[in-house]
């Protein structure tokens, strides 16, 4: 990422479109080991795991699910190792596949922050049945005043702020569901 | 914490088929409608994105598309950046899907190279760019692909390249066949390559399909047509170009990728970078 610019010129190129994600991607989006963004065995590393749903309430089993975070200490991996896993470098992107239930998981570490904002994932979600992807963000459940300031939360009625909040375990892991329609729909993003 | 759901869940080849089972000529008609619809919807004035998530003639489409408008956000911190990659991080072999096993493939071999670019034209270098895709006859090796053609076993049909410097690209491949579905009775894919792109930006990312000029299929096929502008469908279309096509061995199409930045995504050239 480079300097940011006061004055943006006008775009010149019109944006491809998106297409569905298709039944077929899992042989051609796999790579070993694509859900753990931080070693399972290393330190602060939790699981962040969930069901998408679709809007009847059925799990979706042909799904994928993609994150993006900071570290632990708010900042932001720049390593290259995403493709290839070293079992050490915290590379923040992992990629997920829908079980038949539904059910997708990381291993990943809770996101910190720099300069005092919420710290959230990114998610990218994509279906067999969903004709382009979409975009959501992830928050830690912990409350604080940076959460309660959030724009975007702020923004939101109680019930659709509660979709981009995920929930605490026991065990201190992370649970989050998806769903794609429905009474409880999340709430996605367009930029 | 796996398999929290009490559910007992449908096995997933069961749901590929639609359950009303309608011809081709409804479906044709539906999409006809929608557009016409869309048309006057953006005549009015409403924003619409390129890609409608709500298009009943893809029917797995109608629970699976979200009702509510997206929110409309700056992007923040994490947003702006985007998975690093690598020239090493892909080795030479994994852009030629002809050179993956023992035997070479059966069907017509092809190139498609472009460049990747973002909403100012320029060059997106050391992206990752995946492609999945059916045979030459038309079967995925997806175990849930239940299509009566042969596989190939010497085609896997999964790619991956790094974009270079200037933010090129290039696969060599075999021409995918159409691909038949089970959204309506008849149902056909025009063929086509998958395609899932990164950019600078996590919100740049992006997942499409690459189609071939002049097929029959397109305005029949519910999944192309979820776009709903011609323009943006013309430019899923790799463009024949002969100065690709190798003498004796392989048709070559170009087809160029550009991601949507939002303004936010701008940023001044690095020093001595002239884009």
């Amino acid at each position: 990422m480079t300097k940011r610019s006061e004055t943006v010129p006008p775009k010149t190129h019109e944006a491809t479109a998106g297409q569905t994600v298709g039944p077929f991607f899992a042989y051609g989006t796999t790579f070993p080991k694509k859900h753990e963004v931080a070693f399972p065995h290393s330190p602060g590393a939790i699981v962040l795991s969930g069901i998408v749903f679709d809007g009847a309430g059925a799990p979706i089993p042909d799904a994928m699910v993609e994150i993006f975070a900071a570290d632990a200490d708010g900042s932001v991996p720049r390593a290259r190792g995403t493709l290839n896993r070293d079992d050490h470098t915290f590379t923040g992107f992992g990629r997920a596949f829908t079980s038949d239930e539904g059910h997708y998981e990381f291993w990943t570490r809770n996101p910190g922050s720099v300069t005092g904002e919420a710290p959230f994932f990114v998610a990218i979600v994509y279906a067999r049945g969903l004709p382009d992807k979409l975009h959501t963000r992830i928050y830690l459940p912990e409350p604080s005043p940076a959460l309660d300031a959030d724009p975007l939360l702020r923004s939101l009625e109680p019930n659709e702020r509660a979709t981009l909040i995920a929930q605490r375990t026991p065990a201190g892991w992370l649970r989050h569901d998806i769903h794609l329609q429905g009474e409880k729909e999340t709430v996605f993003l367009a930029y | 914490m796996a398999h929290e759901s009490n559910t007992v869940t449908a096995a997933p080849e069961s749901l590929l088929a639609a359950p009303d089972q309608v011809s081709q000529r409804e479906i044709t008609a539906e999409i006809h409608e929608r557009h016409a619809a869309f048309g006057r919807r953006a005549t009015a004035g409403e924003s619409l994105p390129r890609t409608m998530l709500d298009f009943p003639p893809y029917r797995s489409s109608i629970l699976r598309h979200p009702t509510k408008n997206p929110k409309l956000v700056d992007p923040e911190t994490i947003e702006l950046f985007s998975p690093a990659y690598g020239q090493r991080d892909v080795a030479a072999v994994e852009s030629d899907l002809t050179l993956q096993h023992a035997g070479e493939p059966l069907g017509e071999r092809m190139t498609v190279s472009g460049r990747l670019l973002d909403s100012w034209g320029r060059p997106l270098r050391n992206q990752l760019i995946e492609i999945w895709q059916a045979n030459a006859a038309g079967r995925y090796i997806h175990q849930r692909d239940q299509h009566p053609a042969p596989l190939d076993p010497n085609f896997t049909g999964a790619g991956r390249v790094i974009t270079d410097e200037a933010g090129r690209y290039r696969f060599t491949t075999i021409k995918p066949g159409p691909y038949p579905w089970k959204n309506h009775v008849n149902a056909w894919r025009p063929a086509h390559i998958h395609f899932s792109v990164f950019g600078q930006s996590f919100t740049q990312r992006i997942v499409t399909q690459m189609y071939f000029p002049g097929d029959p299929l397109f305005p029949l096929d519910p999944i192309y047509n979820a776009i709903r502008d011609q323009r943006d469908r013309d430019r899923l279309i790799g463009a024949y170009d002969h100065d690709l096509t190798e003498p004796e061995f392989s048709m070559g199409y170009r087809f160029d990728i550009v991601v949507d930045g939002p303004n936010a995504t701008w940023f001044e050239p690095d020093e001595g970078e002239h884009p």
